[in-house]
């Protein structure tokens, strides 16, 4: 992490699109791989063996780190987005009706719409959503009256990766319960930042991903309640989720190796157990404070900036700020801010629909995680000053303080 | 300030998106053109009126957008109005090859439109800077009445 971007010390202001790695991660990857490296589950030489423990107690890990009853509730997956798409195929496919409703929020991610649209499609079920408020939360007064018994499954955001709003999950979860719907919980942008426990959060389905969390990218998770997955179909043929296979006819293995075909990121399942490892170490609670005092702070310093709109709550934020300028889009503002070696990202974060009910076509996004710093964010408020400067006019800019020479040269091109 | 940041948004870059010319409807257009990126949500809107010999009389776009894609759309409207089928087309490989081709000397008649010459360092903005040029050259395939182009071909 510690490197120059464009002749400035780098500012990591994208863990929510990514976290770094810490190097225990990139270490157990280069142990497995030089010293374990074997397919898994059915070789009987010492390599697979170990390949198969450590993919295993892998899976053991991250029950552990999510609270859930059993290691045959976790399905390693490629992430989130994949974790979401099982559900929507194995489950949807099976138990979802003409008629049914799949409720949302406007707060969706692309990753927990889209595959719910295409489920609809395939199904001839409805989707309905639950709106945001102006404030960025969502609106659970509206919630009785769209749970109606036609709702076979709920599925909704922790945290949203626009916004920073920590939803209320457990009172979510009791609600659809009380109506009968399914919950799944897109856990994105909370598992690597928050305390969290299935059995507590009462949801039927979470899913996360590692990449986002220390780990490796191409491995996530997807939790399902024992019951649930036991009378789910495959989702995905191949070797490793078989019993037996003849030419017309296969049978199937129990969860979770059913839903796991193929051979699967057995380097990427023992990077994240080390990732766990690395995250509970420090703590998911003091991981929590620092995140949320830095995005707090964050947002209380945007405030000083001329123009400046953010999105989300004020109070319980999680790791990050959305806002708009009035001087600059987002793009520009983020390909400036990159030249002083800030990493931030401009657009519409995968939330082209809550971008629309806020009627803004992108925001600027400032994450944050454990190893970022207040100054890091005082240097951002800095970079923003001149960036506010720089795409300024000129006739303004002599109201923005002092230093306000930020004139942009224009180059003769010959 | 750094060097590329000055070259990517000159002064007339800055002008021109913050003043955007030619910037409005065109009552009498013969054709329109609704242009997106969706990987970012910039939107144009560009109105072309054709002369009888199929030149580009008039030209007029809305919308909303970032520096570049703004200023790319206003210094080109200034350049293409009066210019027949052909130069247009000549003007658009031109620029093509202004924000994409290292090597590439600006051509001369692209005129004021070489400072976006700067987006070239900036590949992931080259989208930004096309936009509006997308626009013109399906405004010219369509010939007439209402379509729409994407830097995200579907």
């Amino acid at each position: 992490m510690h490197q120059q971007v464009h002749g400035h010390e780098l500012i990591y202001f994208d863990s929510a699109a990514s976290s770094q790695k810490p190097r225990a991660v990139v270490e157990a990857l280069r142990n497995y791989y030089e010293h374990d490296n074997a397919n898994v589950h059915r070789g009987l030489h010492t390599l697979s063996g170990r390949a198969t423990d450590a993919y295993e107690h892998a899976r053991r890990r991250v029950a552990e780190y999510i609270g859930a009853a059993s290691p045959d509730e976790i399905i390693f997956t490629r992430g989130t987005t994949e974790s979401i798409n099982l559900v929507a195929q194995a489950w949807g496919e099976k138990f979802l009706r003409e008629g049914d409703v799949i409720l949302l929020t406007v707060m969706e991610h692309h990753s927990n719409l889209v595959p719910w649209q295409l489920l609809a499609e395939r199904r001839g079920a409805r989707l309905r959503f639950l709106p945001v408020r102006d404030d960025g939360t969502l609106d659970v007064d509206q919630l009785s009256p769209l749970l109606t018994p036609e709702v076979k499954i709920f599925a909704f955001t922790h945290i949203s990766n626009s916004l920073g709003t920590i939803n209320p999950v457990a009172e979510l979860c009791a609600k659809a319960r009380s109506v009968g719907a399914l919950t799944l919980v897109d856990a994105a942008q909370s598992a690597g930042h928050m305390p969290l426990d299935v059995q507590e959060l009462g949801c039927d389905f979470l899913a996360f991903s590692g990449h986002k969390m220390c780990g490796p990218t191409g491995i996530g998770a997807l939790y399902g309640r024992a019951e649930l997955l036991d009378c789910m179909p495959p989702w995905q043929g191949g070797g490793e989720m078989i019993v037996s296979v003849v030419l017309d006819k296969s049978t199937f293995k129990k969860p979770p190796h059913r839903f796991e075909a193929g051979t699967p990121n057995i380097a990427g399942a023992i990077g994240l157990a080390a990732a766990i490892d690395y995250i509970e170490e420090i703590g998911r609670s003091a991981i929590f404070e620092h995140d949320s005092r830095l995005a707090h702070y964050a947002a209380d310093r945007l405030t000083e900036l001329p123009g400046t709109r953010l999105f989300g709550p004020k109070q319980e934020r999680g790791a990050l700020v959305g806002f708009v300028m009035e001087a600059a889009h987002p793009h520009d503002l983020t390909t400036f801010a990159d030249q002083y070696g800030l990493a931030m990202r401009g657009g519409h974060h995968c939330n082209q629909p809550l971008m629309r009910r806020f009627q803004v076509s992108g925001t600027t996004r400032a994450s944050f995680y454990f190893y970022n710093t207040m100054e890091e964010i005082d240097r951002m408020i800095e970079i923003l000053q001149r960036a506010v400067r720089f795409f300024s006019p000129k006739e303004a800019r002599s109201s923005l303080g002092a230093g306000a020479s930020a004139k942009a040269a224009v180059r003769p091109l010959s | 300030m750094s060097p590329e940041i000055e070259e990517l948004y000159q002064e007339v870059i800055l002008d021109h998106s913050r003043r955007p010319r030619n910037f409005g409807e065109l009552r009498d257009a013969t054709v329109l053109v609704h242009g997106d990126n969706p990987a970012c949500g910039d939107e144009i809107h560009l109105a072309v009126k054709f002369d009888a010999d199929g030149g580009l009389e008039d030209i007029k776009f809305s919308g909303h957008g970032c520096a570049i894609s703004q200023a790319s759309a206003s210094l080109m409207t200034m350049k293409l109005k009066g210019k027949s089928r052909t130069e247009v087309m000549e003007m658009l490989r031109a620029f093509h090859d202004l924000v994409t081709v290292d090597t590439s000397e600006a051509t001369k008649t692209l005129g004021d439109l070489r400072a976006m010459q700067g987006v070239r360092k900036f590949p992931q903005r080259v989208k930004c800077a096309m936009l509006a040029w997308r626009a013109v050259q399906q405004a010219f395939e369509q010939g007439s009445g209402e379509t729409t182009v994407s830097t995200e071909p579907t």
